[in-house]
């Protein structure tokens, strides 16, 4: 695919995502633990765990420039959309897509939003548990991954461990407190010949899940 | 005090060029790829250069330097310390405060000379403020343990670590406008005595001081590091109030803090299932394993000088 039709940053998105990852740094010493993947600026859809609006930002963080400039985070146009600031922190500053939970119209079919943002040579950030999670367990995954994975198996799907940021910035807070966050990228997830969906679902959240660094003591 | 301080620059580099001399040599000898142990050793040296070329810098603004280099000090130490302990969502103020407000609080007591309030504000203050907080909060899950952990990381990340700059406070008689000179001494002994039991323990290390603790501490390394460092001290004791009798005895009090200070950093790193507080400098881990015996060792320094030598 031809990377010349890459629509990049404007000068207020890279202004934007610069100061983000030099702030995320500066409260989390934020660092990518390479796991199983290389940093590398073919296609990718990143997953990750989500309990918090800093969960993108660190996880671009850990990217590369020249990376973060063509990888675009999903938002929830529910959430994103309602106003017309957030809409243009989503879109204009943070330049993430907007996708609709409740769709009526064929246009905004989550899945072909997606597609065509892929098509455009972008990288994805997803979320596959689809809110941020307020529990200390993984949701179940949503169906998203598992379609774009079928519909575009060259794009590698590289499960991200997000770590700590629900308690540097709790779903409800807006005030971090700086806590040491980890990223950690694990080995690509691909749907098996003759995979079901909700087998893929579940391999790719216990994917997900393993790279844990830390998983809850019971104590 | 220009005239120590040279000297001490050129002794911390002259010290410094050597170890770099003998690590390369050591690391062209040893047959390739080099043990973990020689690449950590050259990684702990670069790091050292950094450590000392940033104090260097603090110590030429003075008053300024040190408050803000310890403050920032007590952020990244009490980063860590969180970081590693158990918190739940209801304790998002708590923590917030600790950084947005005890830190800055305690260095103002810092840099307004109020003693009264300096030596009392965590441990009274926020030792029965913060909880009341957390119980307000009405989550008890884990509660004593919640509490505990946060007394703790202000005690030893903030409170403990402000008695540095602290000693810029004390009224030496006959040693006016030179409390820097003590902030000097009390670090290079310290961290001259980690280095030294490093040493020592690596040279001659045998039999285990504490093997449930910490592995890597020896008999030999400890009784090694403290009588070089009370040496140290008493050579040392030319930039202070203190004879050189003195000057080895405080030295060695502080020494002794500072191992304890690393067993106890040891036992709760153990304890939580790590073995650094984070990757803030390299081969050394983080703040507070650089930290971790200067945090022992400051307050009781602090506490010598001002009983014994102020007015």
């Amino acid at each position: 695919m031809s990377r010349l039709s890459l629509r990049t940053f404007t000068l207020l998105q890279t202004v934007t995502s610069v100061s983000l990852s030099a702030l995320a740094w500066a409260v989390t010493g934020v660092r990518p633990i390479w796991s199983g993947s290389q940093p590398s600026d073919r296609q990718r859809i990143y997953f990750a765990n989500h309990t918090s609006h800093g969960d993108f930002i660190l996880l671009s963080a850990c990217l590369s420039e020249k990376e973060r400039a063509i990888t675009r985070a999903i938002a929830a146009a529910e959430y994103w959309g309602k106003s017309r600031l957030r809409r243009f922190i989503a879109e204009d500053l943070l330049s993430s897509v907007l996708i609709s939970r409740q769709w009526t119209s064929l246009e905004e079919n989550p899945i072909s939003v997606m597609l065509s943002v892929l098509d455009q040579g972008h990288s994805l950030i997803i979320f596959p548990e689809a809110t941020r999670n307020m529990g200390d367990e993984l949701l179940p995954f949503r169906s998203g991954l598992y379609n774009l994975s079928m519909a575009r198996p060259d794009v590698e799907l590289i499960p991200c461990w997000i770590e700590n940021m629900s308690r540097v910035l709790p779903k409800g807070q807006f005030l971090p407190v700086p806590l040491l966050c980890r990223v950690v990228f694990g080995a690509p997830v691909s749907v098996a010949p003759g995979e079901e969906r909700r087998a893929f679902l579940d391999r790719a959240r216990a994917a997900l899940l393993a790279l844990n660094p830390r998983p809850a003591r019971d104590d | 005090m220009r005239h120590e301080i040279s000297i001490l620059i050129i002794g911390l580099f002259v010290v410094l060029t050597t170890a770099s001399v003998t690590a390369a040599v050591l690391s062209a000898r040893a047959p390739k790829p080099l043990s973990a142990t020689l690449v950590n050793l050259t990684q702990r040296i670069n790091a050292w250069w950094v450590m000392v070329g940033l104090m260097t810098v603090a110590f030429f603004f003075g008053r300024y330097g040190m408050t803000i280099l310890f403050a920032l000090i007590s952020f990244a130490a009490l980063r860590e310390f969180v970081t590693l302990t158990h918190s739940r969502r209801s304790d998002h103020w708590v923590l917030l405060g600790m950084f947005g407000i005890v830190i800055p609080f305690q260095y103002w007591l810092v840099w307004t000379a109020w003693y009264g309030l300096f030596v009392i504000f965590i441990p009274v203050y926020c030792f029965l403020l913060m909880p009341a907080i957390t119980a307000l909060h009405g989550d008890t899950e884990r509660f004593l343990e919640r509490i505990a952990a946060q007394q703790w990381a202000i005690m030893i990340s903030v409170y403990c670590v402000s008695h540095v700059p602290a000693l810029l406070t004390l009224d030496v008689p006959g040693f006016e406008g030179r409390n820097l000179l003590l902030i000097a001494f009390l670090i290079i002994v310290v961290q001259g005595s980690d280095v030294l039991q490093y040493i020592f323990g690596k040279l001659f290390g045998n039999h285990r001081f504490s093997p449930t603790v910490s592995p890597s501490k020896t008999w030999e390394g400890l009784i090694g590091g403290l009588v070089a460092s009370s040496l140290l001290g008493a050579l040392l004791s030319f930039i202070t109030r203190f004879s050189p009798l003195q000057a080895s005895a405080v030295a060695f009090v502080a020494c002794t803090m500072g191992f304890l200070g690393g067993l106890v950093a040891s036992a709760i790193k153990r304890d939580q299932g790590v073995k650094d507080w984070g990757h803030l400098i390299e081969g050394h881990g983080g703040m507070l394993d650089r930290t971790d015996s200067l945090v022992f060792a400051a307050p009781i320094f602090f506490h010598i000088v001002r009983y014994f030598w102020t007015a």
